[in-house]
């Protein structure tokens, strides 16, 4: 799973009927500390996040084991909503050094 | 699978039903010369893992097998903590 | 499959119930001409496999869990062969 930031919203009118109903969401990766990372994702949304709030996302076949996405054609899904994150800094750095 | 070292945890209220419960922690991969290598991540916990520890991790939807018969949605889960490693790059066998 | 080179071993007490009984070792895929291909793996060795030998590991996850005897259980990827020699067309 990826941290991640809402950054804006996909909106399809002709798309694989599985996906009528959920909301398509643009989410660029961030690190644990907040910074943003290239690239970006559109993930359906399961937890009815809103823009520029910090998510947790789940890519993969297991994004089909989200609520309401079984046997549905998705790839990238949004599970939480992150209320904070702890990051053990000197272990995180330390890490980082090898 | 890959190694990696647990550096944080992540809160969230509002998830997925099914991940009620779980702990939900951030690692860093890394080489066997304990280098990062690649993007941190967020991952499920099955071994009861903690911060600062060396695990292995399992990747896909594989790794959402250890919590059956919940369908958890996770892409990435710690399987095992890491006691010892042996490396040796320069041994090289006949094979 | 993968082509890698068993570099090195794992010992892990605390782990998934499917991984016990299991060698947990690290392979270093490689690329044709032997160099090394990315980042080192973890991953069981269903056939004793030893340190610095040449192997091939499957990394997809239903292959290398039937291979380990383990359906349904948490394994992305496992040693499933050591080989012998490559023949490569010029």
């Amino acid at each position: 799973m990826i941290l991640a930031r809402v950054v804006g919203t996909v909106v399809a009118t002709r798309k694989d009927p599985r996906l009528e109903g959920k909301k398509l969401l643009i989410i660029k990766p961030v690190t644990p500390d907040g910074k943003d990372e290239a690239g970006y994702v559109v993930a359906v949304d399961t937890v009815s996040a809103g823009n520029r709030e910090l998510v947790i996302a789940v890519s993969g076949s297991s994004a089909r084991m989200a609520e309401g996405c079984k046997d549905h054609p998705v790839d990238t899904a949004i599970i939480g909503i992150v209320d904070s994150v702890s990051l053990d800094e000197p272990l995180a750095k330390a890490a980082r050094k090898g | 699978m890959f190694l990696a070292r647990v550096i944080g945890r992540v809160w969230a209220t509002v998830k997925d039903p099914k991940l009620e419960g779980q702990r939900l922690l951030i690692i860093q991969p890394l080489t066997p010369e304990l280098t990062a290598t690649g993007r941190r991540m967020v991952v499920a916990d099955s071994v009861g893992s903690g911060a600062g520890e060396l695990v292995y991790c399992c990747r896909g939807k594989e790794s959402s097998f250890p919590f059956l018969p919940s369908e958890v949605p996770t892409d990435t889960c710690v399987v095992g903590i890491i006691d010892e490693m042996h490396v040796d790059r320069k041994r090289q066998s006949e094979c | 499959m993968l082509i890698a080179r068993v570099i090195g071993e794992v010992v892990s007490t605390q782990k998934h119930e499917s991984h016990e009984g299991q060698k947990i070792m690290l392979a270093q895929p490689l690329h044709l001409d032997g160099t090394n291909r990315g980042d080192a793996v973890v991953a069981l060795d269903t056939v004793d496999a030893g340190i610095g030998d040449r192997v091939l590991v499957v990394t997809e996850g239903f292959s290398a869990m039937t291979s380990a005897g383990r359906p349904q259980s948490p394994i992305d990827m496992a040693i499933i062969g050591v080989i012998d020699h490559v023949e490569l067309a010029e």
